[in-house]
C-alpha cells in the first residue's frame, strides 16, 4: 500500500505539473517554416538527385531548427536561382513568373525558401545552393546566402554537398549540424557483437572491432580519438582500449577481477572510469588511460555501474545502483561524497546519459505512466523534475545518448521487433530509424 | 573501296580492343567402316550368389552373342541365354564354352561352398568410453535459479548445490588438470550494465556455497555475461526464470 502510494506521489509530481515540459523546451516549439522544393541537375548530375534531394530534406528536417513545409502545395514551377525570379509589377501587382509568395502566403506560409541546382563541371558535381527570406520585397532584401558546393559526381558526393548545404542552413537558424557527428554502437551483424560507427544519419556503417567474441559498451573520449570498450576474450569481461586515429590497440592493464567492464572517460580525455568486481561486488573505480593509478570511487555493498561523468563541471558522476533494490540511478562527486538517488525508486531505471550542457541527464525507465515498458525519460537534475515519456508503443526503449548540440537523442528500441538503433528530438518527436541489419544497440553520439 | 572496307573493318577491331574469336575447327572424318569379317563369339557367366552353404541353390545365369555352340561343364549342350538352378555339394568353377564362325571363346564362374554355420559366439562386451571432463559436467552438474535482482542462494538451489558439490568433487578428483567455471546469467531487465554485475555476484555466491561443502576454491572459476547469452527470449516470467541462473561449464 505504501508503495502504490509512493507510486501515486511520484506520478502527481512527475506530469501534474506545468514545469514538466519546462525541459522539453530544448526544442523552441515556435520555428520557422522553410520551403525546399526538390531540385535537377544538368547532364549526369541528374542521376544523383533522388539522394541529394533526400539527404538535404532528412538534415533540415531532422535538425530540430525549422519546421518544414509540405511539398503538396509547391508551385511545379519553383526558381532554380536568383534571376528567375519575377517581381510582380502594376497596381495592383499582376505575378510575372516564380516569385517569394508563391511560398509565404497561404497555404505553405513559409519563411524561408531553398533555391538552387547541381551541374557538372571539371569533373566535380556542382551545387549551386542559395538561402532566401521570403518574408522580404526584392530578391537583393530576400537572399540569405548563395554558396557553391563541391563534391564528387556520385551518391556520396552528392551526400556530401547536401549535408554540407544544410549545414549552412541550420547555421543561419541557429544551430550547429551534427554533419560529421557519427554514433558508436554495439551490432551483431558480422556473427559475434562488435562495435561499428555510422554518421548520425545511419550513412556509412563500419564495423570498428574485429576481436570474433563479444564486445560491447563503447565509450568515446571528448576529442574523438580514442575508444575503450568491454571485451569478453576469455569469458572475463575486460576493457580493452583502441585509438580511432590509427585503428590500433593501446596498451591496457586489467586488474585481476572477474569484471572490469562499463568504460567511460572523464570529459578532459585524462582519465577512465570503469566498474571491477576487484573487491568483490561490482564498484566504480577510475585509473589512468594505461589502465594504472586505479582508485576506487563508489562504496557499496550492491551493484554499481554505468558511471557517467558531468560533461560540463566533470566534478560530478552519474550512475547506477541496485543498494536500493532493482537499480535506480544515483549521482555522486568525483570523490565518491554525497550520494543521492534521482529517480523515484520505483521500477527500474538505468542508462544515465548527460546532455552536453551538464544540467539534465536522459535515462530509460520502466517507471512511467505505462509501468512495465521501459521508455526514455529526461530529468533536470537540480530540481529533479521529470518529463513526459519521450518515447511510448516502442517497445523496449533503452540506452539514450545525447547529440553534441543536446537537440537529439539516439537511443534503442524493439519496436519494429529486433532492437535497432533511433534517433529523436530531444521533446520526443522526429523519429528516424537508423539501423537495419542484425541486431543494433548501445549507441553512443560522438562530435568525431 | 576494298582498302576503305578493310580499315573499316581495322579500326573497328582496334576500337573493340578484342581480337574476334578463331572459327570453329571442321569437324572429324567420319570413321573408316570395317570390313566386314564374321563376328568373334562373346560370352559372359555368372553365378547368384557368388557363396552358399551347402543345400542351397546357385542360379547361373549365361549370355553368348556369335555362338552356334554353347556349353557349360557337366551341364551339357544349352541355348544361347539362359539360366538354370544347382546345388553344388562342393565349391566349383563352371565353365562356359562358345564356338561359331568367328572363333570360339569361354567364360566362368565360382561358387563356393561352407559347411553349415555353428552359432556365433557372443560378441565380446563393449568397453564403456571415457566420459570428457566438460561432459561429466555438463551430466552431472545442473543449473541453479535465482529470484528477480537477487544472486543469494535460494532454498530449491541449495539441495542441487549440495548434490552438484558432490558431483564435482568425484569429477574434479578424476580430471586434477581441470578447472570448472560457474556462469552468472540474468534475465534481460535491467540494464547490460547492470547485468554484468548482477550475473557476477550470482556466479561468486554459488562459488562460495560450493567452497563451503567442500569443493576446492582454485578449482573453480567464476564468469558474468549477464544478459548476453539468453537460453530465450520472450517477455515472459518463464523465460525469466530460465535466465536467471548459475551454469557449469567445463571448458
Amino acid at each position: 500500500m505504501m508503495r502504490i502510494l509512493t507510486l501515486l506521489l511520484v506520478a502527481a509530481a512527475a506530469w501534474g505539473q506545468s514545469g514538466t515540459d519546462a525541459i522539453l523546451k530544448i526544442i523552441d516549439p515556435a520555428l520557422p517554416v522553410i520551403a525546399v522544393p526538390d531540385m535537377r541537375g544538368s547532364a549526369e548530375a541528374q542521376a544523383h538527385m533522388n539522394t541529394f534531394n533526400e539527404v538535404l530534406w532528412k538534415d533540415l528536417e531532422s535538425s530540430g531548427w525549422c519546421k518544414m513545409a509540405s511539398k503538396s502545395f509547391y508551385p511545379s514551377q519553383a526558381a532554380q536561382q536568383p534571376s528567375d525570379f519575377k517581381p510582380p509589377l502594376g497596381n495592383p501587382p499582376q505575378r510575372q513568373g516564380p516569385w517569394f509568395t508563391d511560398f509565404s502566403a497561404p497555404p505553405i506560409e513559409a519563411k524561408y525558401l531553398t533555391v538552387g541546382y547541381t551541374a557538372p563541371q571539371n569533373g566535380r558535381l556542382v551545387l549551386y545552393g542559395w538561402l532566401f527570406d521570403v518574408g522580404q520585397t526584392t530578391v537583393e532584401s530576400g537572399q540569405v546566402f548563395g554558396k557553391l558546393y563541391f563534391g564528387d559526381i556520385s551518391t556520396d558526393g552528392a551526400r556530401k554537398i547536401a549535408h554540407e548545404f544544410a549545414a549552412d542552413i541550420i547555421k543561419h537558424l541557429g544551430g550547429t549540424s551534427l554533419f560529421g557527428s557519427k554514433v558508436y554502437f554495439t551490432s551483431n551483424r558480422s556473427g559475434a557483437k562488435e562495435i561499428w560507427s555510422m554518421d548520425f544519419d545511419g550513412a556509412n556503417q563500419k564495423q570498428i572491432t574485429r576481436e570474433g567474441f563479444l564486445s560491447n559498451f563503447s565509450a568515446i573520449s571528448a576529442d574523438g580519438t580514442r575508444m575503450a570498450y568491454t571485451s569478453f576474450p576469455r569469458g572475463n569481461a575486460s576493457i580493452l582500449m583502441m585509438s580511432l586515429e590509427t585503428g590500433r590497440k593501446l596498451p591496457f592493464y586489467n586488474q585481476r577481477a572477474s569484471t572490469n567492464a562499463s568504460p567511460e572517460f572523464t570529459p578532459d580525455g585524462q582519465r577512465l572510469l570503469f566498474a571491477s568486481t576487484l573487491a568483490g561486488v561490482q564498484q566504480i573505480y577510475i585509473c589512468n588511460l594505461d589502465g594504472s593509478g586505479i582508485k576506487r570511487i563508489g562504496f557499496s555493498q550492491a551493484v554499481d555501474t554505468e558511471p557517467k561523468v558531468n560533461p560540463k563541471t566533470g566534478n560530478e558522476i552519474i550512475f547506477t545502483s541496485g543498494r536500493s533494490g532493482p537499480p535506480q540511478i544515483y549521482k555522486m562527486n568525483m570523490d565518491g561524497a554525497d550520494v543521492v538517488r534521482l529517480t523515484s525508486g520505483a521500477g527500474e531505471a538505468v542508462n544515465p546519459a548527460w546532455h552536453p550542457q551538464g544540467q539534465l541527464i536522459a535515462f530509460s525507465w520502466t517507471g512511467g505512466p505505462d509501468p512495465g515498458s521501459r521508455n526514455i525519460f529526461v530529468m533536470d537534475v537540480a530540481t529533479r523534475t521529470l518529463s513526459q515519456p519521450l518515447t511510448s508503443n516502442m517497445g523496449r526503449c533503452e540506452n539514450p545518448s545525447f547529440s553534441p548540440d543536446g537537440r537529439h537523442i539516439v537511443f534503442q528500441s524493439t519496436r519494429t521487433g529486433r532492437t535497432q538503433i533511433w534517433s529523436m528530438l530531444a521533446n520526443g518527436t522526429g523519429f528516424r530509424q537508423l539501423t537495419t541489419q542484425g541486431s543494433n544497440e548501445e549507441p553512443v553520439w560522438s562530435k568525431y | 573501296m576494298l582498302l576503305a572496307a578493310a580499315l573499316i573493318l581495322f579500326a573497328t577491331g582496334c576500337k573493340k580492343k578484342v581480337a574476334a574469336p578463331p572459327p570453329p575447327p571442321p569437324p572429324p572424318p567420319p570413321a573408316e567402316a570395317p570390313k566386314p569379317k564374321p563376328a568373334a563369339p562373346t560370352a559372359s557367366l555368372s553365378a547368384e550368389p557368388s557363396s552358399i552353404q551347402r543345400g542351397q541353390a546357385v542360379t547361373l545365369t549365361w549370355n553368348t552373342r556369335n555362338a552356334d555352340s554353347v556349353s557349360i561343364e557337366g551341364l551339357g549342350n544349352l541355348p544361347a541365354n539362359g539360366s538354370r538352378e544347382v546345388y553344388p555339394n562342393a565349391s566349383t568353377t563352371y565353365t562356359l564354352r562358345a564356338s561359331g564362325p568367328g572363333g570360339s571363346t569361354s567364360a566362368s564362374a565360382r561358387v563356393s561352398v561352407t559347411e553349415p554355420a555353428a552359432p556365433k559366439p557372443a560378441p565380446p562386451p563393449a568397453t564403456k568410453p571415457r566420459k570428457t571432463f566438460s561432459q561429466r559436467v555438463q551430466e552431472e552438474v545442473q543449473d541453479i535459479f535465482f529470484n528477480y535482482d537477487k544472486y543469494d542462494v535460494r532454498e530449491d538451489a541449495r539441495s542441487q548445490l549440495t548434490r552438484n558439490a558432490d558431483a564435482l568433487k568425484s569429477i574434479l578428483t578424476e580430471f586434477s588438470g581441470e578447472v570448472v567455471t560457474i556462469e552468472g546469467h540474468c534475465d534481460e531487465r535491467g540494464s547490460a550494465e547492470y547485468n554484468l554485475g548482477l550475473g557476477d555476484r550470482r556466479s561468486s555466491s554459488t562459488k562460495e556455497f560450493l567452497v563451503q561443502l567442500g569443493v576446492p576454491a582454485d578449482r573453480i572459476k567464476t564468469v558474468s555475461y549477464g544478459k548476453e547469452r539468453p537460453q530465450c527470449q520472450d517477455a515472459s516470467e518463464d523465460c525469466y526464470q530460465r535466465n536467471r541462473r548459475a551454469h557449469f561449464a567445463g571448458q
